[in-house]
This record gives structure tokens, C-alpha cells and sequence, in this order.
């Protein structure tokens, strides 16, 4: 909301600065956006007297001007305003001013049409002061040539902008925010005379009457309205039009003019209408369904039941309490005058408002609520404005409808204050603070009651009056106090799973990864290809066509990451996710997953071919269960990958014949497709909430360490078997085959191809036998591999390769 | 030919095939030659069983000094020939090192600087006893609205501001949470102390020192606002808890999190529904240079909302708020990432951009700690 100081002051007694204004204003929750003084641009702008006019010899409509600016010489102006002649004072700019009207800086050692011109005559419009720009602003003739045209035409006037928090309807009138600048004890507040005025005789419009049927919502509560008979309407003085446009708002004429002071300077809405325009009877009533409304603001808006209206026979006249209709508008020849101050329901002037998508200044006071207290006087203030500017005669008011009054008592231990705030403040202060801001105090012990006053609804109970204490203390008042720290050595902070977050990241990151954070909402035709897609997981209101479902995978936020990339011209990614996926809407069904993927490797003169595969994804989720604490080896591997994957080249990983907590493998081609994707791209996706918990206890001693004196020695095997056997088979049948000599079997070669059947293939083991208490001897080293041997090729069917 | 010539030209045939020996193979046959068993040297020793008794000692003297001489004189060589061999040998193993190695994955990998900062307010929580809280991202309008006292109708529950899942068929309305704040709600919730969910944190007695860090929607997008963003908040509650303290807690986390050793708060009074009294709170900073500097300067920018938690969440949760008193804050983890790392566009966030991620990510094991320093 924005208002003069001017104004201000006609409200508030004070001798502070606009600065002291301001952040008082801050302190006390009026937090203030902006304090600029518009005239302050207008600075290099002077009075001065065109000493001598001539026409221009090129030219039909332009002037000779030499212009005596008080700087000792004349200059040279060519001027094309007809007014422009010899002996006149006017407003002078010299060369590099910026004119604000028409956004340009003059430029020095202009030439038009063969003449020179050093500067500009202005007219109001170039300096914004209004929209004449039929000629150059004329002054009086003792206008002092050289002054600063600001300070001649005193145009300095502050404007202080402040932002009002939804609970403070008694702020959004200059009144309103001069009484809190009082209670803050930056000066005294002038009272305004809203005492009745006295009527001409009864009114030609009845009250007008509620039509409401039982249970349905009724916005209106009190309807207050004045008939003023023969009024003389058209513009309104220059203080008013000044002090509108300030703050923004277009003059209309003086009857509008009243409403929007009144509205802006005590925040109480009104609203005029022409009376000779009612057609028939006004009435209160719901809008019918889609019933069509000409609003001032020129559209056409189509209404609900939910609306209140003030509506003749004619139809609605004005959607009540939110803005008025072109019908019934005043102009400057309208004699006859309704005048409206009503008290509506805050919760439904905002539902209708939002409903509608009217942004008017009515509807920002009356959903904030306006004080109830206010309905009449407010009439009676617009009375007394209206005969004053243009005159008629005041009839009676018309008064129908009943105000709401909370009339809130708050049982207040004035220890409140201390409790929730920390800020020791005396009885008698307490008392001051609440009854400068209009709050009455009855009884004297440490617990009083509190009578809130009309305007301030937003407060019902204790924790809001020592709100209202410590607004005026100013919470930088509030000694700082140190939360009481722990006596002992900060507990664990972060649950297994929390650290496991933790951790993944890490690890991936160590590994090379890049985190990305993806959108948690993913298009319905990804949602569904990754398992998603159900209905319940679908926005109501997505922001965008392709944000649409929650996502049920990382893994299309990342493809996407990396499709966007590549576009740009990389080609070589690893990224991953760690972050939610979402099963159903339910809390269990919201798990936290860690997801990557690899693609391109990058060509090095170390290495050869630098493309990825589905070993690279293996690798990253074996190293994340580490981190977690699991061996992926120990683990049940199933090559079933998942429907993201290649068939042939992915994997799971399952706890049990159920439980399936992660996934790898390389992205089937046809998904590549769709993201526009060149293969191959190794992807994997763990399920972190998934993973058991240790049992064991946070400290625990490890097992033995047993270390023997002898050395391990190690033994190669190539097996023949066919090409489905699983390596993890060999494995097993060797390591199995003596499980206390026998403590490491890897593979060290897999070949395929030339020399061998096509549906075999052989796998090279090596296998590390750990002797415990006495070296081997050549017979027992043999007997091992022949029980090796024996055991491989029962298990797959192969044979040794001689 | 008396034994001293013998030894004569035995020392010079010696000396020269010793000079003469041009790798380790000819100076060991050298070797083999003067000294082994049928060697030349050894040769005349054995003559010394031969020898007239009275001569014998003074002849072993002069061959065994031929011994020790040619001896000497075979390492010598040998010695200076291996050197030569393992130099010739190492100029042959020459590279280029100036060739480019493959990079460290530590050096390739970055971690997200939402991540990063949300271990920075960990480490510093952590130290003032606070535990972490989390709670689901799709919520309930109870646990989001309702339970935090927003009246029906607050504008804030309408489609143009928060997202609404579609209907579900229990008939729940749930949204994608606005704020972290109903995990508040969960943490004071009397009867929620067994979570449906290991995630969940379950409803603790006071006194509660939370923090909430985590992913919050808003239907808002543009210049300055994704419709993901993420938000931290911190709850307290206990019998005591007040303003003064709120503002001790925040001015030290933020002088930590800034690592600056001064930060100037200005609190104003404000409003939300799930606070009373409710203050927003400025930082003083610098903005007239590129980057916005905490802790210096003169301009105010706001950044965060607090208050004491109003008295209806606290019955809401089955706490007495004649009892029990606390506060909590909120304030936006990217925003607080963006002004302590430089970052001037929100939106690059989320867009996994390669290069903005390697350009503001962290490295994997700059791990934030308070003994090591929040950025290192």
C-alpha cells in the first residue's frame, strides 16, 4: 500500500523523517518496500523566462527562443510549443537532463532545421505531472528565474510503500498505520471527525433489503447507504487529484475521488452510484448462476451463487464488495447519488475475488476485514467530504443488515510476554503499549483482561498480545539467549537410512558421477514405460503438460539429463540421482532410491574402446552396497533384469526369492530411442530403503583376525562348459569344493571364439589355497584340484582344458 | 720362468682381459677365467703343494696377492660394467610424462551443492543438538494445512498455489507438500510414534530439537521460482523456549553457515498461520557488487520466516501449549546455496546441465564437518 508523508502527517503528529518513519514502520511489521520521493527526479529542472520568441526561418511551427535560465548567458532553445513566447516564465531543462515523460536524456549542441538548441522547454507531460502536452507549463511572473522548479512548485512529496501482511486489515487505511506509528511512540494520532451529519429529510431509496435464501452464503452483513440529492460532480480540487496520483491511482471525478480517499485514507471501502441509474428496486442478493456483470474494469465477468450482489431490475449493479459495475457508475453529470459503505465477510470477498480474479483496492481491505465499527461513521466521513467538494443535500441513511462483532475478552497473564518471548517487560508497560494500540485493560493483578478492539479481529488470545507487546518493543529489543547447550557429546544425528543418502552420494560421486537433481513429476508416457503411471499418482494441476506423474524411477529424470547434454555437444556422461520415487501415495509407498547411469566413455591413449557396458553399472552398484555395508558376491544375482534393460545384458539383485532391491544392466535400445539416446548406456537403480539394517550393534569388535605363517599359493583351472552356464556356477562348485583351504576363487579369463565350439566357451579360475598349520604337500595339492575339478564339472558339465 | 714373472704376466694378462671386458658376461668369464676352480690364478696356487718349505711362505704371500689384486681389480670392472648396463637399460625405459593420465573419478564426480549445503546445516545442527527429521513428500491437507492452522479457504489451498494429487479412491486429499513443516507435525504428534515407514520419524516427547531439510513443491514457476525447491526448517520445543533464543539460534547458524564472524539479523513481525508471534528475518549484506556479501554492508535481504509455534498446531498435535512452548523456522536451502556459492539462476538447479553441475558441484570428499571446516 502506498501513501504520502503529507498524508501521513494529517493523521499522525510527528516530527520524524521519512527514514525514522521507515523503519519504525519495519520494526513494527509494516515492512516497507520502497520510501522514494518522485519529484526527486524532476531535480535539474528550472525556472526560467524566454526572453525572446521568434518563428523560426525553416520552419512553420517551431520558435527562436532565447531562454535566461539564471545562468548569466542567454541560450538558444528552438521550441515547438504554440504557447512559446517572448516574456512568458516556464520550466527550462538543460542538455544531459533525462526527461522522464519521454524517457530520452537530452543531448548538447543540437541543431534543428540549421538553428542550435541548447535544452528544452518542458510541458507537464515531459515532466509527468499530468497528460497536458498541448503547450510548455506557463508560471506566474514572479516566478524566481533559476530555481529549482521542484522546490518553486513544492512537488517534493515522499512516497512511502509498504507491504501488509493478510491479518492486518486495520493498516491498509493511512489512519490505520499512523495509530500503530503512535503506540510505537513516534508521535500522536489526530483523531477525524466521523460524528453524524445532520439530513435533509428522509430518503428517496428504502434500506435495501437481503434476499437470501436459508444456508446460503451471505458475503453482505450490514448494508449502510446515503442518498445525496443534486450534487454538482466533475473533477475534483488538485490536492485530491495530487495526493490519488501519488499514490498511484487516476482521478475520476470528485465523487469517485471521495470513495478512493476514504478507502485509502482509513481504509473503508465505499462506493457510489448514480441513483438515476438504479433501474427499479436495489436489493441484496446472490449472483444466479453465470449471470453476466459489466465491471468498471471494462470485462465481463460471469458470476455464482457464491457472490453477493447489489443488483436493481435490471440486473447486478455491483459485485459487492469487490468492484462496482459500468451501469451504474458516476460521471461528471450525475446529480443524484448513492452512496455505499457496507461491512461484508472477509472469507468470502476473498473467495469471490479469487474466484473472479478482481485485484481492486476494496477487495484488498475487506478480505483483510474492515473494522465493523466503521460503517456508519465511514458513511458519515463521505458526507461530510461530499457536501464539502460537491455540495446537494444529504438525506437520510438507509440502514439495513447486522455487523459482526467479535467483541474478544483474552484472559492475559501478563508473564505471557516473557514466556514466549524472552523480553522482561514491566505491568505498567504492558499496560501502555496495549492501550496506546486501543487494546483496554481490566483489572490490576499479573493476569488482566483484554478487550481487543473492533479493528484488530486477528487477535484472540494470549500468544497475539505478546505479539502485539513485542511489535512495539521491536524484536531487535529481544535480548539474545543461548539455547541451553547439551551437557553431554552430541548424539548420533543421523538414522542408518538418513547416512545411507549420505553415503551413496559419496561413493557415486568418488566413482566419477555427477549428482543431478531431477524433477520429482515426469511425463505420464515415461511414468508409465518405468513402472508408474497409476492414477492416484497423477497431478491434479500439473504445471506443465510433461510434468504430469510422480515419478516411479530416477532413471527418466536421468535419461532426460542426459539427452539434454548430449544435445549440447557432450558426449560423455555419468550421472546419478539419489532422491524419492513414488509407489503409491501412501508414506510407505514414497522410497528414496539411488540411480545412475554411464555413457561414452571417453577415448584415452590408455585404453582402447571406451564404451560402457553393463559391468560398468554391476561395478557402481556392487560399490554402493559396500558402502552399505553388503558384499554384493553374498547376495543373490538374478538375471532377470528389469524392463528398462537390455533382456540379454541386466541383472537384479534380490534378498530372498521376493525381495528385489536393485537392478542393472544396460538401457534396452528402444527406451535409447525415445530419448534420443546413442547407446550403449550402463544404468542401475538401488533401492536404499530397501536394505536391511544391520543387526548388529552400532559398536561391535570384529572377528579374529587370523593371520598364517604360511603362504597362500594359487592354482589356474580352464574350464570348457557351455555358453549359459553362469560364471557365479563355477564359482560356487570351486569355492565350495574345500571351504577351509580354499579362500579366494576369481576369474581371470573368459574367452570365446577361435578354437573353441561355438556354444562353449572357457572360463579360466584361479584359485588361492590358504594352508593353516603346515605347508601342502605336492599329493594334497593335487587332491584338492582333482575334488575341484570334479566339483566344476558336475556342476556346469564341462570339462577341464587340457 | 721364476714364480715372480709367472705372477708378473699373469697380473698383465689379467689387467688386460680386464680392461678388455666390455659387459658383465665377458668381465664374468674374465672372472671364471683368473678365479674360478680351473681358473689361472687358482692354477698357481695349487702349484704352492709343490713348493720347497722354507720358499712356500713368502710365494703363498706374493699368489695370494695376486689373488686379492685381480680380485679387486674383476669386482672393479664388473661394478663399473653393471652400472653401465642398468644406465643403458633405464635410458631405454624412457616415457613421455608429460602424457596425460585418466583422470581421478574423485576428480570427475560432483555432488549436487543442494547436497553439500544440506550436510553444512547438518554439521552445524548436529552440534547444537538437533537431530534430522523427514517425512513423505505427498501429504496430507491435514498434516500439510489443517494441523498447521490454516483456516479453510487460505489462500494457500487453492489449485493456484499448491499441487493436488489426483483423487485417490480412499478419499484422502493429499498435495505435494508446500512446505517441510508437516514433518513438524509428525515429530509432535502424539500417537504417531510407530511410523508406516522406516523413513518416518516418529513422534518424539519433548523436549524435541529437530531439522527438517527436504524437497517442497509450489505451482509457481518463472524467472525466480521452480515448482521443486528446497526447504530446511528447525523446530524446538520444551518448557522454556522463547524468542531470545530463537534469535541466538539463528544468528549462529548463519554466522556458521556463512563462516563469517558477524552477521546483523533484522526481525520484522509477520504472519503465518503456524506461528505466534511470527517475524521474518533480513540478513545485512552487501549487494552492490556482483555477489552478495553476508555479514558487510548495508542492504537488507530476507531470509527466512520463524515465530513460536503457534498454540493450535501445538493442541493440533496433543501438546498443551500452556506447557509446552517452542519455536520453528523456515527458510529455502537453494536460496541459502545461491547466496553462499554464487549461483544467480535457480532453474540451472535442476536442469543437470554437465557443466553447471561440475562448475558449482563438490567434490565427493569435501565432506562438511565442523573439525575440518564447512567448506574446505
Amino acid at each position: 500500500m502506498k501513501f504520502t508523508l503529507d498524508w501521513l502527517k494529517e493523521h499522525l503528529d510527528t516530527t520524524a523523517s521519512a527514514e525514522e518513519i521507515g523503519k519504525a514502520l519495519t520494526m513494527v511489521g509494516l515492512e516497507v518496500e520502497a520510501i522514494v520521493d518522485p519529484a526527486e527526479k524532476l531535480r535539474p529542472f528550472v525556472v526560467a523566462h524566454v526572453v525572446e520568441a521568434r518563428p523560426h526561418p525553416n520552419s512553420d511551427h517551431l520558435n527562436l527562443c532565447k531562454v535566461d535560465a539564471g545562468t548569466g548567458t542567454l541560450i538558444d532553445v528552438v521550441c515547438g510549443a504554440p504557447n512559446a513566447r517572448t516574456g512568458m516564465k516556464s520550466v527550462f531543462a538543460f542538455p544531459d537532463t533525462y526527461i522522464p515523460g519521454k524517457d530520452f536524456t537530452l543531448k548538447a549542441g543540437v541543431v534543428i532545421r540549421g538553428e542550435p538548441s541548447n535544452g528544452m522547454l518542458c510541458s507537464a507531460a515531459e515532466l509527468e505531472l499530468s497528460n497536458d502536452h498541448d503547450g510548455i507549463i506557463e508560471l506566474p511572473a514572479d516566478a524566481p528565474i533559476g530555481m529549482a522548479y521542484v522546490d518553486y512548485a513544492k512537488l517534493g512529496n515522499t512516497v512511502i510503500d509498504i507491504s501488509i501482511t493478510p491479518n492486518r486489515g486495520d493498516a491498509t487505511g493511512v489512519y490505520g498505520v499512523a495509530r500503530d506509528l503512535a503506540a510505537f511512540g513516534i508521535g500522536t494520532l489526530k483523531h477525524t471527525d466521523m460524528s453524524p451529519v445532520p439530513s435533509k429529510g428522509p430518503s428517496p431509496i428504502p434500506p435495501l433489503p437481503h434476499q437470501f435464501g436459508a444456508g446460503e452464503p451471505k458475503a453482505i452483513r450490514k448494508f449502510a447507504g446515503r442518498y445525496f440529492k443534486g450534487i454538482k460532480n466533475g473533477p475534483s480540487p488538485d490536492w485530491l487529484q495530487q495526493r490519488l496520483r501519488a499514490v498511484g491511482l487516476r482521478p475520476i471525478n470528485a465523487v469517485v475521488d471521495i470513495t478512493n480517499l476514504v478507502s485509502l485514507g482509513w481504509g473503508r471501502p465505499l462506493h457510489a452510484y448514480d441513483a438515476d441509474k438504479i433501474v427499479g428496486r436495489a436489493v441484496l442478493r446472490n449472483a444466479r448462476p453465470g449471470e453476466a456483470f459489466d465491471a468498471l474494469d471494462n470485462k465481463v465477468y460471469a458470476l455464482d451463487e457464491t457472490m453477493t450482489v447489489i443488483a436493481d431490475d435490471s440486473g447486478p449493479l455491483c459485485l459487492g464488495g469487490v468492484m462496482g459495475g459500468i451501469r451504474s457508475g458516476t460521471t461528471d453529470e450525475t446529480v443524484n447519488v448513492l452512496m455505499e459503505c457496507a461491512s461484508w465477510d472477509p472469507d468470502l470477498i476473498a473467495q469471490t475475488g479469487r474466484k473472479t480474479g478482481i485485484v481492486s483496492d476494496a477487495r484488498y481491505r475487506l478480505e483483510r476485514s474492515v473494522d465493523p465499527a466503521l460503517t456508519e461513521p465511514g458513511l458519515e466521513l463521505a458526507t461530510r467530504l461530499m457536501l464539502e467538494l460537491v455540495g446537494g443535500e444529504a438525506m437520510e441513511p438507509v440502514i439495513s443488515g447486522e455487523d459482526v462483532f467479535p467483541n474478544t475478552v483474552v484472559e492475559f497473564p501478563l508473564s505471557e510476554v516473557e514466556r514466549l518471548t524472552g523480553l522482561e517487560t514491566s505491568p505498567s508497560e504492558i499496560e501502555a503499549i496495549l492501550g496506546r494500540l486501543g487494546f483496554k485493560l481490566e483489572g490490576a493483578g499479573l493476569t488482566r483482561k483484554v478487550h481487543v478492539p473492533s479493528w484488530r479481529p486477528d487477535v484472540a488470545m494470549k500468544a497475539d498480545l505478546a505479539e502485539e507487546v513485542m511489535r512495539m518493543v521491536g524484536v531487535d529489543n529481544v535480548p539474545i539467549d543461548p539455547l541451553p547447550r547439551l551437557n553431554h557429546v552430541a548424539p548420533r544425528m543421523l538414522t542408518t537410512l538418513q547416512n545411507r543418502r549420505r553415503l551413496a552420494r559419496r561413493t557415486l560421486a568418488a566413482r566419477g558421477l555427477d549428482e543431478a537433481v531431477t524433477w520429482s513429476f515426469i511425463p505420464e508416457a515415461e511414468a508409465q514405460r518405468f513402472g508408474g503411471g497409476a492414477a492416484e499418482l497423477k497431478l491434479a494441476n500439473p504445471i506443465a503438460s510433461e510434468l504430469t506423474d510422480m515419478r516411479p524411477s530416477l532413471l527418466p529424470g536421468l535419461l532426460g539429463a542426459a539427452q539434454r547434454n548430449t544435445n549440447r555437444g557432450l558426449s560423455e556422461l555419468k550421472l546419478f540421482e539419489v532422491g524419492q520415487v513414488f509407489h503409491s501415495v501412501q508414506p510407505e509407498g514414497q522410497r528414496t532410491y539411488a540411480s545412475g547411469l554411464r555413457l561414452g566413455g571417453s577415448r584415452h591413449w590408455q585404453s582402447a574402446n571406451g564404451k560402457v557396458s553393463v559391468f560398468d553399472a554391476k561395478s557402481d552398484i556392487a560399490a554402493l552396497l559396500d558402502a552399505m555395508g553388503h558384499d554384493i558376491d553374498k547376495l543373490q544375482l538374478v538375471a532377470e533384469p528389469a524392463a528398462w534393460s537390455h533382456p540379454g545384458r541386466g541383472g537384479r539383485i534380490q534378498l530372498g526369492p521376493k525381495l528385489t532391491i536393485g537392478w542393472f544392466g544396460e538401457v534396452h535400445p528402444s527406451e535409447l530411442e525415445k530419448f534420443d539416446l546413442t547407446g550403449p548406456v550402463a544404468a542401475f537403480e538401488l533401492d536404499l530403503d530397501a536394505i536391511p539394517e544391520p543387526r548388529k550393534k552400532p559398536t561391535r569388535s570384529k572377528p579374529a583376525l587370523k593371520l598364517s605363517d604360511l603362504m597362500p599359493l594359487s592354482r589356474d583351472f580352464a574350464f570348457l562348459v557351455d555358453r549359459s552356464v553362469p560364471a557365479a556356477t563355477i564359482l560356487r562348485a570351486a569355492r565350495n569344493a574345500d571351504r577351509t583351504l580354499i579362500t579366494e576363487v576369481s576369474v581371470f579369463d573368459v574367452f570365446e571364439g577361435k578354437g573353441i565350439a561355438d556354444d562353449k566357451k572357457s572360463v579360466g579360475i584361479a584359485v588361492t589355497l590358504q594352508p593353516s598349520d603346515k605347508t601342502l604337500t605336492d599329493e594334497e595339492i593335487e587332491k584338492v584340484a582333482t575334488v575341484i575339478v570334479a566339483a566344476v564339472t558336475k556342476a556346469t558339465g564341462g570339462v577341464l582344458r587340457g | 720362468m721364476s714364480l715372480d714373472a709367472q705372477i708378473a704376466t699373469l697380473r698383465a694378462e689379467i689387467a688386460a682381459a680386464t680392461a678388455a671386458a666390455s659387459d658383465e658376461g665377458a668381465i664374468e668369464a674374465v672372472r671364471v677365467a683368473a678365479l674360478g676352480k680351473k681358473g689361472s690364478v687358482s692354477a698357481l696356487l695349487a702349484t704352492l703343494g709343490g713348493i720347497a718349505p722354507e720358499e712356500r711362505k713368502s710365494a703363498g704371500a706374493a699368489i695370494n696377492g695376486l689373488k686379492t689384486d685381480v680380485t679387486a681389480l674383476i669386482e672393479a670392472r664388473a661394478a663399473e660394467l653393471g652400472k653401465a648396463a642398468l644406465d643403458a637399460r633405464l635410458a631405454s625405459e624412457r616415457v613421455d610424462v608429460t602424457l596425460p593420465v585418466r583422470p581421478s573419478p574423485t576428480a570427475e564426480g560432483r555432488v549436487h551443492p543442494v547436497s553439500q549445503v544440506i550436510d553444512e546445516i547438518t554439521a552445524i545442527f548436529s552440534d547444537m543438538g538437533f537431530s534430522i527429521a523427514e517425512g513423505p513428500d505427498i501429504e496430507t491437507d491435514w498434516y500439510n494445512f489443517t494441523a498447521l492452522n490454516f483456516p479453510e479457504g487460505h489462500p494457500a489451498r487453492e489449485m493456484h498455489d499448491t499441487f493436488f494429487m489426483a483423487p485417490s479412491p480412499d478419499g484422502v486429499k493429499r498435495v505435494l507438500r508446500t512446505h517441510t513443516s508437516p514433518v513438524q507435525i509428525r515429530t509432535m504428534l502424539k500417537g504417531n510414534e510407530k511410523p508406516a515407514a522406516p523413513y518416518l520419524t516418529p513422534a518424539i516427547d519433548p523436549p524435541i530439537r529437530v531439522v527438517m531439510p527436504g524437497r517442497t513443491y509450489r505451482h509457481d514457476s518463472d524467472q525466480t521460482h521452480t515448482p521443486m525447491f528446497h526447504q530446511v526448517e528447525g523446530l524446538v520445543i520444551d518448557k522454556s523456549s522463547h524468542i531470545g533464543q530463537l534469535r541466538w539460534v539463528l544468528e549462529e547458524f548463519l554466522k556458521a553457515f556463512f563462516e563469517v564472524d558477524n552477521v546483523t539479523l533484522r526481525f520484522r513481525p509477520s504472519f503465518f498461520p503456524f506461528t505466534e508471534p511470527s517475524m521474518e528475518v533480513d540478513v545485512q549484506c552487501d549487494r552492490s557488487g556482483a555477489e552478495v556479501k553476508i555479514g558487510e554492508g548495508k542492504d537488507w535481504l530476507e531470509i527466512l520466516g520463524c515465530g513460536m509455534v503457534h498454540p493450535n498446531v501445538l493442541r493440533n498435535c496433543g501438546l498443551d501449549p500452556d506447557v509446552y512452548q517452542g519455536f520453528a523456522w523456515g527458510m529455502g536451502i537453494d536460496r541459502i546455496a545461491m547466496l553462499k556459492y554464487g549461483m544467480n539462476d535457480l532453474r540451472a538447479f535442476f536442469d543437470a546441465d554437465k557443466r553447471w553441475l561440475d562448475h558449482y558441484g563438490f567434490r565427493p570428499l569435501d565432506l562438511p564437518t565442523l573439525f575440518g571446516g564447512l567448506s574446505s
